[in-house]
């Protein structure tokens, strides 16, 4: 079967835009396991380790920060990766593969605009993840909310939108939800690795940790952001910007829309 | 005046030929049929009509519209209901139908349209909840909320129990009384016969013919058969002599009369004057699925 649909947005109207939102928003509502782990697990975790007296303790290891400080960040980033490198992908994949997307094809909104408004609800969904845990973590273990909030929020966008760019771009290419499933897995698990989350980036080797800082989400300039400690590397959020870009792109033109 | 044409059409996959020369026109407010075997080719040609795919060759106008070039406006006015193709599991019918009416410009009630699908008392059910003949229906209500003037109806009935489908096929000549012209694909003959004004039989990607139901099987010519047992011994010779009887085949007390024409009345009056009672008296004519044996030379099920 050959893709003959061109240009799959089409006219797209505010109030339809909204509409399509508010139903992938109630979808989203509906998957306990994509809100319990996308949203509510990373503040749970960084609680969960924030009550191990230790590891509420300045250390010179964390650069004089505590524990709870230096891995906020990546907590968050557990989240992001479970909403755009999961979610995502597979949602995406298997809206192809019901044939969600083709009945859309046949409407005058076209498919692309579910991906659109797919798009918008994961990144509110972020943006809900990155609150609880910003509020929870004050609340409990005092670590203080971003010291840059406009950086921070930058650096947000900037490497949440690539790293949701990046799960477009499984879900474009794959051809089933299987292997959907298994190369949204594999990118998850590296970025968690990247991201320090399974283990602090002090750890690292310098390359692996350099690397982190250049690919998305980018934990470098949140942690940077959040603690005020230094400003987010222009090069860093450049480079993120841009795979974002390129991945978007590549999704784009190369989207299987059956 | 036709409300869609299709001019030559065809259109291959790579090596595999899929529609090779189809012709057809459509009237306002008919319901035509395309019948044939899987693979024949008749998805690929209303995917063409519906705009989802590019003909290789050939011209459409669909209300006066080119499915490709005008494809925003054709997806205004025509609805499709599609060979697999779902929703998402969570997703109510409410929802699905409320999302779908905000497409288009002047979209039908949907409230009504769910009353009249006998889907209202299940308005809040999630899509994974509903039965094969629910999401058939929905289905049909979604290619129906945008008001279209042209409905694409395929393979409709395909995976349902027998009343489902009965109660599918009343609802689909409803539709076509409230001025909605439907194109309707299937591989069943006895859907086609019971609900098309005009079909066209396909067969490897050519339309084999294309009349009325009634005029495709008088075309077949199938010889009718008349089944019966006899109270009193009757010769064969007082049946043949009747013209519209070519042959009388006895199977112990059963007797079988071959021929064409009004045969039923032909044998009928012979026994009348024979003073013959005619037990266990049945009739078999020729179906569509006769005529497209007779049409194409194969049968359409295997």
């Amino acid at each position: 079967m050959t893709p003959t649909t061109r240009n799959p947005l089409r006219s797209l109207p505010v109030s339809v835009l909204a509409k399509l939102v508010s139903v992938e928003a109630k979808l989203l509502l509906r998957e306990p396991g994509a809100l319990a782990f996308g949203i509510l697990f990373p503040s749970a975790l960084l609680l969960g380790l924030g009550a191990v007296p230790l590891l509420r303790e300045p250390s010179p290891e964390f650069g004089g920060l505590r524990f709870v400080d230096y891995w906020a960040p990546s907590a968050l980033i557990l989240g992001l990766g479970i909403m755009g490198l999961q979610h995502i992908p597979t949602t995406v994949a298997a809206y192809r593969e019901k044939g969600v997307l083709r009945r859309m094809s046949t409407t005058p909104v076209g498919p692309g605009a579910v991906l659109v408004a797919q798009l918008i609800v994961a990144f509110a969904s972020g943006v809900v993840t990155a609150a609880v845990l910003i509020a929870s973590a004050w609340a409990v273990l005092d670590v203080s909310p971003p010291e840059q909030p406009w950086w921070f929020a930058l650096s947000f966008a900037v490497g949440y939108g690539s790293l949701l760019a990046v799960g477009m771009l499984i879900a474009a290419v794959v051809p089933s939800v299987r292997l959907a499933t298994g190369a949204a897995t594999l990118a998850y698990m590296v970025t968690m690795v990247i991201g320090g989350v399974f283990l602090p980036r002090f750890f690292f080797p310098d390359a692996l940790a350099r690397l982190g800082d250049y690919t998305p989400p980018g934990v470098q300039a949140m942690l940077d952001s959040w603690s005020g400690e230094a400003v987010p590397d222009p090069l860093q959020l450049g480079t993120m910007a841009l795979i974002g870009g390129v991945a978007a792109a590549v999704a784009a033109r190369f989207f299987r829309w059956e | 005046m036709p409300i869609i044409e299709v001019t030559e059409l065809h259109k291959r996959y790579g090596d595999t030929v899929a529609v090779e020369d189809v012709s057809f026109t459509v009237e306002e407010g008919e319901i035509f049929g395309i019948l044939g075997p899987n693979g024949a080719g008749k998805t690929t040609t209303v995917e063409c009509i519906e705009g989802l795919r590019s003909p290789d060759a050939g011209a459409i106008s669909v209300l006066g519209l080119d499915p490709r070039r005008d494809r925003a406006e054709l997806r205004q006015r025509l609805g499709a209901q599609l060979q697999e193709s779902s929703l998402p599991d969570k997703l109510t019918v409410a929802e699905a139908l409320d999302l779908h009416a905000s497409f288009y410009r002047r979209p039908a009630d949907w409230n009504a349209l769910l009353d009249s699908l006998h889907l209202a008392d299940k308005r809040r059910a999630r899509y994974r909840d509903l039965s094969g003949g629910q999401k058939q229906r929905l289905s049909i209500a979604l290619a129906l909320v945008g008001g279209p003037a042209v409905a694409v109806l395929d393979e409709l009935t395909t995976g349902l129990d027998p009343q489902a489908r009965r109660d599918t096929w009343d609802l689909i000549a409803q539709i076509r009384d409230s001025g909605v012209t439907i194109i309707l694909v299937t591989h069943f003959m006895d859907e086609a016969q019971r609900l098309c004004d005009r079909l066209a039989l396909v067969d490897a990607g050519r339309i084999a013919a294309l009349d009325t139901p009634a005029g495709l099987i008088a075309r077949a010519q199938q010889r009718q058969y008349v089944h019966f047992r006899a109270s009193a011994p009757v010769e064969d010779a007082a049946l043949t002599a009747q013209p519209e009887v070519d042959e009388v085949r006895r199977s112990g007390a059963q007797i079988t009369v071959i021929g064409t024409g009004n045969l039923l009345y032909a044998v009928a009056s012979v026994l009348a004057r024979e003073r013959i009672v005619a037990e266990e008296l049945r009739v078999e004519q020729a179906t569509l699925d006769d005529a497209f044996l007779a049409l194409t030379g194969r049968r359409l099920q295997q």
